[in-house]
């Protein structure tokens, strides 16, 4: 039992390390680490960086451009590149639509799809959450009927991140109604430019448009953007909520975020002090740095099991970490606030998440305090709630 | 990077393990708090047998060389059992001071003797103004002839009734809170000038009030006014074994709360059934597996020869455990009901044990302390 790093494992962080913060702009991972909206330039053009060296969509099969890395390699690349600010590659297209039609797609569809979902050529967006189907997403209604060698769609998704840069969507729709809710669900790719879908900004709580309304009119796709069997998109589903497993708890950002929080409470002053020295705001932040320490073991743990566990069987642990990885996150932001003080009130509008226009009121970091606390209560909803997650922990390891 | 136990590690797991499964249930255990000491010579003889008494020793001083993460195995497997006999008195405390401050005669003459389980020890530190800090030190040594002579009275002092001879903290110079003037004298419990007062703690082990009137030591462990470093490693090795230990209490204590929520049955169905009780349960697991995580951290960490490190990641577990031990302890109280009100269930003796640990070697709000005036634990 030891904390330490092997020698080649030390090289590997250092590579990973000295690339993230050489080749991805420095402006980008400023951005990032203040919690700030990026462009749709600076996400595509951060992914494209990665992808040329061959670093964005490790987790996939080698012959699609992923690496053999071992556990703790993953670990060490998602750390760093948590910890440098780098975006991490578009989820929509490396997590969950590359790795479904790796996994269930046709000869095809790998080779229409998976190099430019790697290389961002294509944004991809998820149609699976529903007014009526949120948390009970298998309940949801948007449906596909053949029709000769077309899928016709109608209905609504929502929720529906960053539709508004998509040229493509994965639309989970109800294909056989008579059937039990998750037996007659497949998993549909259309393109957005298909005439017929509409997409509706929905503004958050912070200010910022990053969710959508997404709407089916009428959507007429070729039947063979079907992926996997028809009727089994719950497998699809399944699949793609349950691939990321150690990321989710993005240790690395909230470690980012815990030194950047130490460094300018050290600049803020309360009365003749620095806001560090003050003992209730130093004991806050203690607080969340050994809950955090501890998360880090824990997934640590998970990534040293990882090596002799079976592909698919996940270490019982590893369900603990979007529970709490989500609520330290929620933590930090929290902290932000009221480091930033009175100058976490001044409303600086963002124009289109295209960066902030308009000079500022106060210290830079201050202005994203407030809506980043806002825009992060998000982490404990989306992904299956922390009361899902629950749920699914209460059945799956303590059996009842 | 690695959580693996080596082989010999995992043989001493399965044994440990294995007796206390065998020899430990929780009737076993009411007999051996009822025995004379208030615990088992019984079980003291079969630890010395299996080794496990001198498992952190030098093998020159008759020990095994086990580090930190061999006393985590033990004092897992003895949270799991609510262990009463006094193996971390003797073995952590007075065998660590023995390690760290003790010369190699001293370490040659004293250590076998524990390992053999013919020498119980005790830690006499606590004053009743000094609460947590280790610093604060009240009793006197002053200097007569060749030896020393102490005064002065020592709270609290974990299984000192029952201990052949005390490690006790007693200043030489400097005032009361001084860091420099500290030296740890080792004293025959049953010298002259010695008086004990023995008691059951609240978790059913033993402590003692123990004064000093001109109490003569046979000896002193090394520096007698430099030891401070010593007692501080001590009771940081002393921290990450009662972490390990808390883990071993919660996880079983937290295992006995799923199974009662299988079997117990209120409005026509098992009471696990109730999702607002899953949820619980489910936070209950996360406290328990965050709180291992940091009783690894500390074992892993509680070797560091930099002490301001070793003091964080410690201070750190201190606190986890701290906060999971009450957490889990409240909710599989509540969970139960009324059965885990009474002596007769084993849960409110876990519940109790783990308030104790959060006593020992600081509370949670003293770690966080620690932590909070660090630079930052990242």
């Amino acid at each position: 039992m030891d904390l330490k790093f092997t020698p080649e494992e030390h090289a590997f962080r250092e590579e990973v390390r000295h690339f993230f913060r050489t080749a991805v702009p420095e402006s980008i991972r400023r951005k990032v680490l203040e919690g700030q909206h990026l462009t749709r330039q600076e996400i595509v053009a951060s992914q494209r960086i990665l992808n040329e060296k061959g670093w964005a969509v490790p987790n996939w099969p080698v012959e699609w451009g992923g690496q053999t890395w071992t556990p703790v390699q993953v670990y060490l690349y998602q750390d760093e590149m948590q910890q440098a600010g780098v975006p991490a590659p578009l989820g929509f297209n490396t997590s969950m639509v590359g790795p479904v039609i790796a996994e269930f797609g046709s000869q095809a569809q790998k080779q229409r799809f998976l190099a430019r979902a790697a290389n961002l050529d294509d944004w991809w967006c998820q149609g699976f959450s529903e007014p009526g189907a949120g948390s009970d997403l298998a309940s949801l209604r948007t449906k596909a009927e053949r029709v000769g060698d077309t899928w016709v769609i109608n209905g609504q998704k929502t929720w529906t991140t960053l539709a508004q840069h998509a040229d493509w969507i994965f639309v989970l729709c109800r294909t056989n109604p008579t059937a039990k809710k998750q037996e007659g669900i497949s998993f549909i790719l259309c393109d957005m430019k298909t005439p017929g879908i509409k997409v509706r900004p929905i503004e958050t709580i912070d200010g910022g448009h990053e969710v959508n309304e997404v709407f089916f009119d009428d959507v007429v796709v070729p039947y063979e953007n079907l992926v996997g069997q028809e009727n089994k998109g719950w497998d699809c589903a399944k699949f793609l909520l349950g691939n990321e497993r150690t990321g989710i708890a993005r240790v690395g950002t909230s470690k980012a975020r815990l030194k950047r929080i130490r460094e300018l409470a050290k600049l803020e002053r309360v009365g003749d002090r620095p806001l560090i020295e003050d003992q209730k705001f130093r004991e806050k932040l203690a607080a969340v740095e050994i809950e955090l320490k501890a998360l880090e073991m824990t997934q640590l743990r998970i990534v040293a099991d990882e090596r002799g566990r079976q592909k698919g069987k996940p270490n019982p642990a590893s369900s603990i970490l979007k529970l709490k990885g989500s609520v330290i996150q929620q933590a930090t932001t929290e902290l932000m606030l009221e480091v930033a003080g009175p100058y976490a009130m001044p409303y600086v509008a963002s124009d289109e998440g295209d960066g902030r226009n308009e000079p500022g009121y106060g210290p830079d970091y201050a202005a994203g305090a407030a809506p980043t606390y806002f825009n992060w209560r998000k982490i404990s909803i989306y992904g299956g709630s922390n009361e899902i997650q629950r749920n699914i922990v209460a059945k799956a390891i303590l059996g009842f | 990077m690695d959580f693996d136990f080596s082989d010999d590690q995992r043989l001493l797991k399965d044994s440990v393990d294995r007796l206390i499964a065998d020899r430990y249930d929780f009737e076993q255990r009411k007999k051996y708090a009822n025995e004379p000491d208030g615990w088992s010579r019984d079980m003291w003889a079969r630890y010395a047998e299996l080794g496990l008494l001198g498992l952190p020793f030098p093998e020159a001083a008759g020990g095994f060389g086990g580090g930190p993460v061999e006393t985590m195995t033990v004092m897992e497997a003895f949270g799991r059992g609510l262990v009463l006999e006094p193996y971390f008195a003797t073995v952590t405390l007075g065998g660590g001071l023995l390690r760290h401050a003790g010369s190699e005669r001293q370490q040659a003459a004293l250590l076998p003797q524990v390992a053999a389980g013919e020498l119980k020890l005790a830690f006499a530190h606590v004053e009743r103004q000094s609460r947590y800090d280790l610093q604060d030190v009240g009793v006197t040594a002053t200097r007569d002839g060749a030896g020393w002579l102490l005064n002065g009275e020592k709270s609290v002092v974990l299984h000192g009734d029952s201990a052949d001879k005390l490690l006790v903290t007693a200043r030489t110079g400097g005032s009361r809170r001084d860091p420099g003037g500290i030296g740890v004298f080792l004293v025959d419990a049953t010298a002259g000038g010695v008086s004990r007062r023995g008691y059951p703690t609240q978790d059913g082990l033993r402590g003692a009030e123990v004064s000093f009137a001109n109490a003569r030591a046979e000896d002193v462990l090394g520096d007698p006014g430099g030891a401070l470093p010593a007692v501080q490693r001590v009771a940081d090795e002393a921290i990450a074994a009662l972490c390990a230990e808390a883990v071993g209490g919660m996880a079983a204590m937290h295992a006995l709360t799923v199974d009662y929520m299988k079997t117990r049955k209120q409005f026509g169905r098992a009471i696990g059934e109730f999702q607002v009780l899953q949820h619980r349960a489910v936070d209950n697991f996360v406290a328990l597996e965050q709180a291992r995580s940091m009783a690894m951290y500390a074992t892993m960490m509680a070797a560091s020869d930099d002490a301001a490190e070793r003091r964080q990641a410690v201070s750190a577990a201190k606190v986890q455990i701290g906060r999971s031990g009450r957490h889990i302890g409240q909710e599989a109280v509540q969970l139960h009901g009324g059965i885990a009100m009474t002596m007769e269930y084993k849960v409110g003796h876990y519940f109790k044990r783990m308030t104790m640990i959060e006593m020992l070697f600081g509370d949670t709000d003293q770690h966080l302390a620690v932590v909070a005036g660090g630079g930052g634990l990242f």
